[in-house]
């Protein structure tokens, strides 16, 4: 009879009952507090469940509502009785009515034998934790709290303002070094009886009357003044939330735990049936020397703290919808946008693909329908081809593509002849990589067959749009990577912005591109240019285009026009 | 009253029981399997309103010990689609319950479903002081013409509706109410591409602890307060969120199609119902190959349709 028991409990007393037969059963002496505010019924009924165990005390009832002082008054009377009812303990262990031990407990017995002066409790000192609700540590110690932090959020959320404002400040008695850790803790009778038997600890217990979340401090703190040896962890395993309240264990989580190697485990859902059938029967044969190691049960309730604050970058789902700039990553993965290439060249889209060895759409905001790479007339994640689909919420749409072909870098067309409205989206996206050739979009209309009228009418048109898209990518809010030439510009040296593309989207491939596309033939683009302005119309995007045609002639060449090495 | 109670068992209720409020006509074929589908996820009393099915449903539903019934002959349409019976029954009975507020062919999905009961998310989302939990409406379809696989009593329907849409869904805020507005999936693709403002909305928040202040606004889409439509994250995390699988388009969909139209009692003018009607007369193929098999939540939570929020 060497380790005790000091269980606290406020609900699902028949686990709490069940806890405390298997402790006793085992040699382990248990007092048990229960919560003031459980009624009388339930509360006999747990002393009838225990009524044939010798080795079980009840301890006088406190109210112990979150945060203040009567857990710690409960956990001083509980273990007092512990101490002086079972005068072989040597260390007091301070448990839970729902937690679970998850090792033979004769394990924890030898693990304890073998460290007899050793106290483990999680004890740091303010300055060197990072995990208290509501941001205060120091504050704990030195404001008051006469407001409950469950009902009276607003009066205690102001009474701290207020504090801070008039600069407050609580004297803490001499010899107080506040420190912080978790509530459940391991101490040796001398640490314990020593903190118990103070004879200043009528004034100490006055002072952290008033401090807040005792639990976590009063222990804490006084075991440096009277511990020679503290080992600052807790033995229980015991994770938070990002909202401070513990995770809870499941039947599914029966392997983790069980390969923890923690001595005991909280909280355990009362309803756990297999947790409890397996933990409460089963004594089996661990490594009886086994240090607890929980890192994969930490990284389990790491990444869902991480999910709940952070989520996943380019998910726009049910229980997901951030606020402009809050996104966390506006679109799932980066993508590049190119305006003007298709038009320039006549194989733009394959050889893009062929060099990059990426997923290349057409004209994906077409206002006819939308251009999958390939035709396709529905994609990945069942995305309809449909225009109006589309434009019903062109936002939605381009997250979808992303999200749903996350992994694969997309890359698709734009231009002043698509849908604008996703203008911004793209502009503020820092995934984005877009390349414009300006003006561009004149070369159709130059081989096209329409009248010249209506030529003119349609250039003004996309001269127009084009001019406002790309204000919004010079604005300074914009995000995204954007390369902008002008059409004479490209057409004078095409290689160097194609290669610059092509490593951009591949820089591991480390090669010179060998095959360029093929150049639209310009011939006589540029008398084409001078019609417009003759009838009135400014070209203004597509930079100097000589009249005659003694512009960069290599480029207009057709078939292959570049080799370089 | 409109409502009249044909079996009210609801004295069996306990303290911390949770419930299932629906509405429902002509439903018989589905009752078994749903009935059991809900048994076994924890539901621990059923409050239905049958709306004069002639199809023996009432009569079905009258013999289940775990169920109360009422009846009502009433307009469904001029009791906002069923809305304003359940708000009433669940004012009435619901108070400080779970509550669970289904259609007769949506079957609700959760983190951790196939291992957790529903008790564990509810005593979860108590100890997180959540107070509604979103389930979107995933519409599930079989491969081939629907229709083409006869439905059996008591048969699991996603035994045929195996597939679903995994990426197609438009999101909006609704600026009125705070929630979201979710439109999209196959419905969206195969009846409204060129008329999708007129898709119907998958955006639904199922589960709630109730109180009597509460109230359903449009079908469970919107709830009043406007606070409990707050299920989404705003600051780039993922509250915890479910799945309604929507067991709709199986056989019975072209008799159902066939029967609202003529009915006229759905929502705006049963627009929804006609488009439905004019494609079925072709008989249509909602798979394509994008479709994605229905495996489990774990799933549906990897495709970003629901997810584990901070619940591990």
């Amino acid at each position: 009879m060497s380790v005790g028991i000091v269980m606290l409990c406020h609900t699902a007393l028949d686990r709490a009952a069940q806890v405390a037969r298997h402790w006793v059963e085992r040699d382990c002496p248990v007092v048990i507090h229960v919560d003031q505010r459980v009624c009388k019924a339930d509360f006999d009924m747990l002393q009838k469940a225990l009524a044939d165990l010798p080795d079980v005390r009840f301890s006088g009832r406190f109210a112990c509502e979150w945060g203040t002082w009567g857990i710690v008054a409960a956990t001083q009377g509980a273990a007092s009785i512990l101490l002086r009812d079972f005068p072989g303990v040597r260390h007091v262990y301070l448990a839970s009515g729902s937690c679970l031990p998850l090792r033979p407990v004769r394990e924890l017995i030898a693990y304890l034998e073998e460290r007899p002066r050793t106290d483990f409790i999680e004890s740091v000192t303010t300055a060197d934790v990072g995990w208290t609700v509501g941001g205060l540590d120091v504050e704990r110690f030195t404001l008051r709290f006469p407001f409950s932090w469950r009902k009276q959020r607003r009066l205690f959320d102001g009474y701290v303002r207020l504090q801070r404002l008039i600069r407050f400040k609580r004297r803490v008695p001499p010899g107080v070094v506040p420190h912080l850790g978790s509530q459940w803790w391991c101490l040796t009778r001398q640490t314990l009886s020593a903190i118990l038997e103070d004879p200043e600890r009528a004034e100490i217990d006055r002072y952290f009357r008033r401090v807040w979340i005792p639990d976590e401090s009063y222990f804490q703190t006084l075991v440096r003044r009277y511990s020679a040896n503290v080992e600052s962890r807790s033995l229980t395993l015991s994770k938070f939330d990002f909202q401070g309240k513990p995770h809870i264990f499941y039947d599914d989580h029966l392997q983790l735990l069980r390969r923890s190697d923690c001595f005991v485990a909280r909280k355990i859902w009362p309803n756990a049936k297999k947790l409890y059938r397996v933990f409460m029967t089963k004594e089996g044969e661990g490594q009886a020397a086994a240090e607890p190691h929980p890192g994969k049960i930490d990284r389990l309730f790491s990444k869902a703290v991480e999910r709940r604050t952070k989520g996943r970058s380019g998910l726009y789902m049910q229980s997901r919808f951030p606020n402009e700039d809050w996104e966390n990553g506006k679109s799932a993965s980066p993508y590049s946008v190119f305006e003007g290439f298709a038009e320039l060249f006549e194989n733009f889209e394959p050889w893009l693909g062929k060099m990059t060895g990426t997923r290349v759409h057409g004209h994906l905001f077409s206002l006819e329908r939308v251009e999958y790479s390939g035709g396709e007339t529905i994609y990945n994640g069942a995305m309809s081809n449909s225009a109006a689909l589309r434009d019903y919420n062109p936002k939605s749409f381009l997250a979808n593509l992303l999200w749903n072909t996350r992994g694969e870098r997309q890359c698709f067309q734009f231009g002043p002849a698509d849908n604008q409205e996703i203008n911004w989206q793209l502009g503020s996206d820092p995934n984005a990589t877009i390349s414009v050739i300006s003006g561009a979009w004149a070369v159709p209309l130059f081989r096209s067959n329409l009248n010249f009228s209506e030529i003119r009418q349609e250039a003004a048109r996309l001269q127009r749009l084009e001019q406002e898209h790309l204000l919004v990518l010079r604005s300074p809010w914009t995000k995204a990577r954007c390369r902008i030439w002008n059409l004479a510009e490209f057409v004078e040296n095409p290689m160097e912005p194609l290669q610059t593309i092509v490593d951009e989207i591949s820089p591991r491939a480390l090669r010179r591109l060998t095959e360029a596309p093929r150049m639209a033939d310009l011939k006589g683009f540029g008398q084409f240019l001078q019609n417009l302005r003759n009838q009135g119309m400014q070209p203004m995007l597509m930079g100097d285009f000589p009249v005659d045609d003694n512009l960069q002639q290599n480029a207009a060449r057709k078939g292959r026009p570049y080799l370089v090495k | 009253m409109e409502l009249k109670a044909v079996a009210n068992r609801t004295r069996a209720i306990k303290k911390a029981d949770i419930l299932l409020f629906s509405t429902l006509r002509n439903e018989r074929v589905r009752l078994p399997f749903f009935l059991k589908y809900y048994r076994d996820l924890g539901i621990n009393h059923f409050l239905i309103v049958d709306n004069g099915s002639d199809d023996g449903s009432l009569e079905y539903l009258q013999d289940q010990k775990d169920v109360s019934v009422w009846h009502s002959k009433h307009s469904y349409k001029r009791s906002r689609f069923g809305v304003d019976w359940l708000n009433w029954l669940q004012m009435r009975y619901g108070h400080d319950h779970w509550t669970l507020v289904v259609d007769p062919d949506e079957f609700f999905i959760y983190p951790f479903a196939d291992t957790r009961p529903l008790r564990a998310l509810t005593d979860w989302l108590d100890a997180s002081s959540i107070k509604s939990f979103s389930a979107m409406l995933l519409d599930m379809y079989p491969k081939g013409p629907i229709g083409a696989q006869p439905y059996r009593e008591g048969q699991d329907p996603f035994e045929i509706a195996q597939w679903f849409d995994s990426g197609n869904y438009s999101i909006t805020r609704n600026p009125k109410y705070g929630n979201l507005w979710i439109q999209g999936g196959p419905r969206a693709r195969m009846f409204f591409p060129d008329k999708p403002e007129r898709a119907p909305a998958l955006n639904k928040t199922p589960l709630v602890k109730w109180s009597r202040r509460y109230a359903y606004a449009s079908s469970t889409h919107m709830l009043l307060p406007r606070g409990l439509n707050l299920v989404y994250d705003e600051w780039g995390g993922e509250k915890a969120s479910g799945c309604l699988l929507h067991a709709k388009f199986l056989d019975t969909f072209a008799a159902k199609a066939e029967e609202e139209m003529s009915r006229g009692q759905h929502y705006a003018n049963s627009h929804e119902y006609k488009a439905y009607k004019a494609a079925m007369n072709d008989s249509p193929d909602m798979w394509c190959k994008w479709s994605e098999k229905y495996i489990n939540w774990r799933q549906l939570e990897i495709l970003g349709l629901m997810s584990k929020g901070n619940w591990a």
